[in-house]
């Protein structure tokens, strides 16, 4: 049997990012400051590894106005959503492994 | 195990926040029977003023057909509508406080968008149907429109919910079948479901 470790996807082995990520498999869409207030991490932290996840097409982003000031909102891409859930799969495994 | 510790602490905290990114949790039980008296009483009121001084289970002795009294039906109906939404808005505040969450978050902003689609739509349309004279169907959509509302907001709100939704449409349409007792039906499906519903969420989620 292949070492579940290696499943583990590297970006989301910071939870941070991964609990952006089950947010947005959660949801339609999440916009900045809801992610952060849901999160409740500082602006930088959050914009960092949004970053990171962008990066990995794990997320697209859309920027626009709402009454004039700045929206961006996060969406899951397909090959984030498959990412995740491998990752689910890989975490379950190793701790079925582990217990015995 | 240490490592074993911190994968099962990320399992717990995807589980949470994506039920906490989704469904608003802060809604009280509690509201729900509170709405549920409201309602009966309104009812309660209702009935006094549509059957008094006849015995209970007759057709209605004033049928509801003048303007003036269905415009003193819309406002007691308005009213108890008002209070119970101010209920719910107190209590879900102060449950939300002790979960340490927002109340007024992206998740409450979607519930309401999600229950005023039905609940607009069928208003204007049963304003219309009154408008036009059809009083007889008003009663029932009221109940049909209020179910499929429930049903559509269940997706951000307990699942629970969407078995009241199915059970106020069951009854719109009984209701639909059985003209002239609105009135009744309005206090099971206002009222009596109302309680039970908020009687038993209290029971599973306040405790």
């Amino acid at each position: 049997m292949k070492n579940p470790f290696e499943n583990l996807d590297k970006v989301m082995e910071h939870r941070v990012r991964l609990q952006i990520v089950s947010v947005l498999v959660a949801n339609e869409s999440y916009d900045f400051n809801a992610l952060k207030e849901l999160l409740d991490v500082t602006d930088g932290n959050l914009a960092t590894h949004l970053k990171a996840l962008e990066r990995e097409k794990y997320i697209s982003i859309s920027k626009s106005f709402v009454e004039r000031k700045p929206n961006t909102r996060y969406k899951i891409t397909e090959r984030g959503r498959s990412a995740f859930k491998k990752h689910l799969d890989a975490l379950e495994e190793l701790i079925k492994q582990q217990k015995k | 195990m240490d490592q074993n510790q911190s994968y099962q602490k990320d399992i717990e905290s995807i589980r949470q926040l994506m039920e906490r990114s989704v469904k608003f949790l802060s809604l009280s039980g509690l509201s729900g029977i509170l709405s549920g008296v409201y309602a009966l009483a309104g009812a309660a009121i209702v009935y006094e003023i549509l059957y008094n001084p006849k015995t209970p289970f007759d057709y209605a002795n004033q049928s509801v057909k003048e303007i003036a009294l269905i415009t003193q039906l819309l406002i007691i109906a308005v009213i108890v509508l008002t209070i119970s939404l101010i209920t719910g808005y107190a209590l879900a505040s102060k449950k939300a406080k002790k979960l340490g969450v927002k109340i007024w978050d992206t998740t409450s902003k979607r519930l309401i968008v999600n229950l005023a689609i039905p609940l607009v739509s069928g208003g204007a349309f049963i304003l219309i149907l009154l408008a036009n004279g059809y009083f007889m169907i008003a009663a029932p959509a009221c109940l049909v429109f209020y179910g499929l509302a429930l049903i559509n907001a269940s997706q951000n709100l307990f699942d629970e919910v969407r078995y009241l939704g199915y059970c106020e449409i069951g009854l719109g349409l009984v209701c639909a079948i059985m003209p002239g007792f609105g009135l009744y039906f309005w206090a099971i499906g206002f009222g009596v479901l109302h309680i039970i519903y908020g009687a038993l969420m209290f029971k599973k989620y306040d405790r």
